[in-house]
């Protein structure tokens, strides 16, 4: 048993047809899968908290209201993306409890901090910008439910790239003290945005398996050059710079060439001692453990109307 | 800008009802990225969204209305970020702090239950822009009427737990509810004789859910007021230097 | 340097072994609220396709669930929901039970049949 189906299996992918959650897969696809998509389910519940700083400080009333909307797709993104890897065989509960146990990672991205009102449209537009080098490659993803929950996915998040860069735009435009703070969030959120691709294509081996099965189509550094040359064009839209000295055009390689990134900080990020990993999962494990008394009598009331019905 | 000294009672009632759906709206945005469900984070934004586009639009008539009689350019923003707590018109009700779970619920409930009969009666103002809003703002209440009074049922007649803190909440918050048909002139002057339904038709919603929940209704106890004249609890003022922050700390800039 | 990223799957978010979902013994929380499957009607006169799915303790939690997750967007004008494990799905091994057999009835197509051009919108 075994190399048949396999060879089966690779055969579908290569031939582009889509796993869906009730064919055989390898075990070890179906692994890969649900570390990767509660990753990226956890990313983006975690990710709400960055923003959902901000809601309540928002400084006009259209601006609260595109704030909260976008907030409240990341949630929908992030449930979206539960269903999807629980057609797998694991429970969003359980995904929960990893994530709550720290067993379970997000992206790095999300232990920095919003410091100012520039962060929200900064994240809009380089996080977010970033996460969608990431995510439109995934719409075609080899597993059917993974790939379609990319697609409603991508489809709002990339309005948010832009809402992110209108807002910034607007700063530049503005006083002295907003133009600052604009470009104060674009240094601070410029190098953590790279690190989103994660760590160069040679230190990353499982890329390989990852790209064969086609569960991941283009590589980490391929994702991160594609960004750095799209967001290296934005930047003088808004009249601001990008915080790297070596980022200048390469007319040879057709691309941009650009600093060296700090592994180092990445890697204590990672390690939980980023400036926000404490608050945030402080803040998920709160929100959960607030809401059990909620989540359990939900349940007891709708037994108790199903036996009377 | 201060709007202490605008005496037109339709002006006054815009205020208001922008006011109560501002403020709700507000502490309900707190909960994003909080709740207990992901499903019912969602939801309760969505509300948070609701109300905050009802605000806008009552502000937006009333800058309309003060340019015609003043000639003074205000927008929407001007009233929520530029008054201080003494010109905000809101019940207190709306500015408590949102508790827990339950409690959010509880307060949701109550207004959503008491908009949805003041609308009800305002679809047939004289003043046709404000009828239009009230009938637009009403499709959304009816259903911010329908998801809090079945939670508030759930929660009720959901464990021993859930029953004791929803009562524990209505002990607390009962104490702000008849504030909200003490009706002051200006708004008498706007509802006239449609102003008689509303609180018993309000009530007749409150025991219905309360009844079919499990849960009482306190029979007496003091009543707090003050809202509607500008008179606010400590609460309002910290909501207010939270969202007004920017406005203050940058005067005159776009964002 | 090289071993720090050796575990590496996917983006920035680290990696750490022994995930539960390794062991392949999906966990029951006897709390979860059960799963649904929503079907949207995206306009009058179309079917109803599905959307996703969301958790929810009841029926009517599941259709409010439903639109407020999967209609903020006005994309629906009617929704249906199920819970899931109401669903019955053919198995994937039956396929080629199921479904070739169809292959080769071309007759059941349309395009079978050869008309002369003079019959128009047939």
């Amino acid at each position: 048993m075994g190399t048949n189906f396999e060879e089966q299996f690779q055969q579908k992918i290569d031939q582009e047809t889509k796993i869906e959650p009730k064919d055989w897969m390898p075990q070890k696809y179906r692994h890969t899968l649900i570390r990767q998509i509660s990753q990226h389910a956890h990313s983006e519940i975690v990710g709400m908290l960055p923003e959902g700083n901000w809601i309540t400080r928002a400084p006009s009333l259209k601006r609260k209201s595109i704030l909260l909307a976008k907030i409240q797709d990341e949630a929908g993104h992030g449930l979206y993306l539960y269903a999807a890897a629980e057609t797998l065989g694991i429970s969003r509960d359980e995904m929960y409890e990893q994530l709550h146990e720290g067993k379970a990672k997000y992206s790095s991205i999300f232990n920095y901090p919003t410091l100012t009102w520039a962060d929200i449209g900064a994240i809009g537009w380089l996080v977010d910008g970033a996460a969608i080098m990431n995510q439109v490659p995934l719409c075609r993803s080899s597993f059917g439910p993974y790939a379609r929950a990319m697609v409603r996915v991508c489809k709002e998040e990339s309005f948010h790239q832009r809402q992110g860069f209108e807002s910034l735009l607007v700063l530049s435009k503005g006083t002295e003290e907003q133009k600052r703070m604009c470009q104060d969030a674009i240094n601070r959120w410029w190098w953590p945005c790279l690190m989103m691709f994660g760590p160069p294509d040679d230190e990353s081996p499982n890329t390989l398996q990852s790209m064969q099965w086609k569960i991941k189509r283009f590589s980490n550094d391929e994702l991160r050059q594609k960004f750095v040359n799209m967001i290296a064009e934005q930047v003088k839209v808004l009249h601001m710079t990008l915080p790297d000295p070596d980022l200048k055009w390469n007319e040879e390689k057709n691309q941009y060439d650009f600093g060296k990134i700090n592994w180092e900080e990445f890697k204590q990020v990672l390690q939980g001692n980023g400036p926000c990993n404490k608050e945030r999962m402080d803040a998920r494990r709160k929100a959960w453990e607030d809401g059990a008394w909620v989540r359990e009598a939900a349940n007891a009331y709708a037994a108790k109307k199903s036996i009377a019905s | 800008m201060t709007t202490k000294e605008i005496e037109n009672p339709l002006i006054k009632f815009l205020l208001h009802l922008g006011d109560n759906a501002l403020i709700m709206g507000h502490r309900n945005s707190e909960w994003c990225g909080h709740g207990p469900v992901l499903e019912q984070d969602i939801a309760l934004t969505n509300i948070a969204l609701d109300q905050i586009g009802q605000a806008r639009n009552f502000y937006q008539y009333a800058a309309k209305l003060i340019a015609e009689k003043s000639g003074e350019k205000l927008t929407e923003d001007s009233f929520a970020y530029l008054r201080d707590s003494w010109d905000f018109k809101n019940c207190l009700l709306v500015e408590l702090p949102n508790g827990h779970w339950g409690r959010t619920i509880l307060k949701q409930f109550i207004v959503s239950a008491y908009k949805s009969c003041l609308y009800q009666a305002l679809t047939s103002n004289a003043d046709e822009q404000l009828a239009g809003i009230a009938s637009k703002s009403l499709k959304e209440i009816s259903y911010h009427l329908r998801w809090s009074s079945e939670w508030v049922i759930r929660l009720g007649d959901g464990t021993p737990e859930s029953k004791q803190k929803m009562q524990d909440a209505i002990t607390s918050i009962w104490p702000y509810t008849n504030e909200w048909t003490n009706f002051t002139d200006y708004e008498l002057n706007i509802l006239g004789d449609n102003h008689w339904n509303i609180k018993e038709n309000w009530e007749t919603i409150l025991k219905k859910v309360f009844l079919e929940a499990g849960l009482s209704i306190p029979t007496n106890g003091y009543q707090h007021s003050g809202g509607k004249m500008g008179n606010h609890t400590e609460h309002l003022g910290y909501i207010l230097t939270e969202m007004q922050f920017l406005q203050r700390a940058y005067p005159n800039a776009e964002w | 340097m090289q071993t720090l990223f050796r575990k590496f799957f996917y983006g920035d978010y680290g990696e750490e072994k022994n995930l539960a979902a390794e062991n392949n013994q999906p966990k029951q929380t006897i709390s979860e609220w059960p799963l649904w499957e929503v079907f949207i009607r995206s306009k009058q006169g179309l079917d109803h396709k599905h959307a996703g799915s969301l958790h929810a303790v009841d029926a009517a939690m599941a259709m409010e669930n439903a639109r407020d997750v999967y209609t903020r967007r006005s994309e629906g004008v009617s929704i249906w929901v199920v819970e899931s494990k109401y669903i019955h799905a053919s198995n994937p091994d039956d396929a080629d039970a199921l479904f070739d057999p169809a292959n080769d009835k071309i007759y059941r197509h349309p395009s079978f049949y050869e008309l002369p051009d003079e019959v128009k919108h047939m």
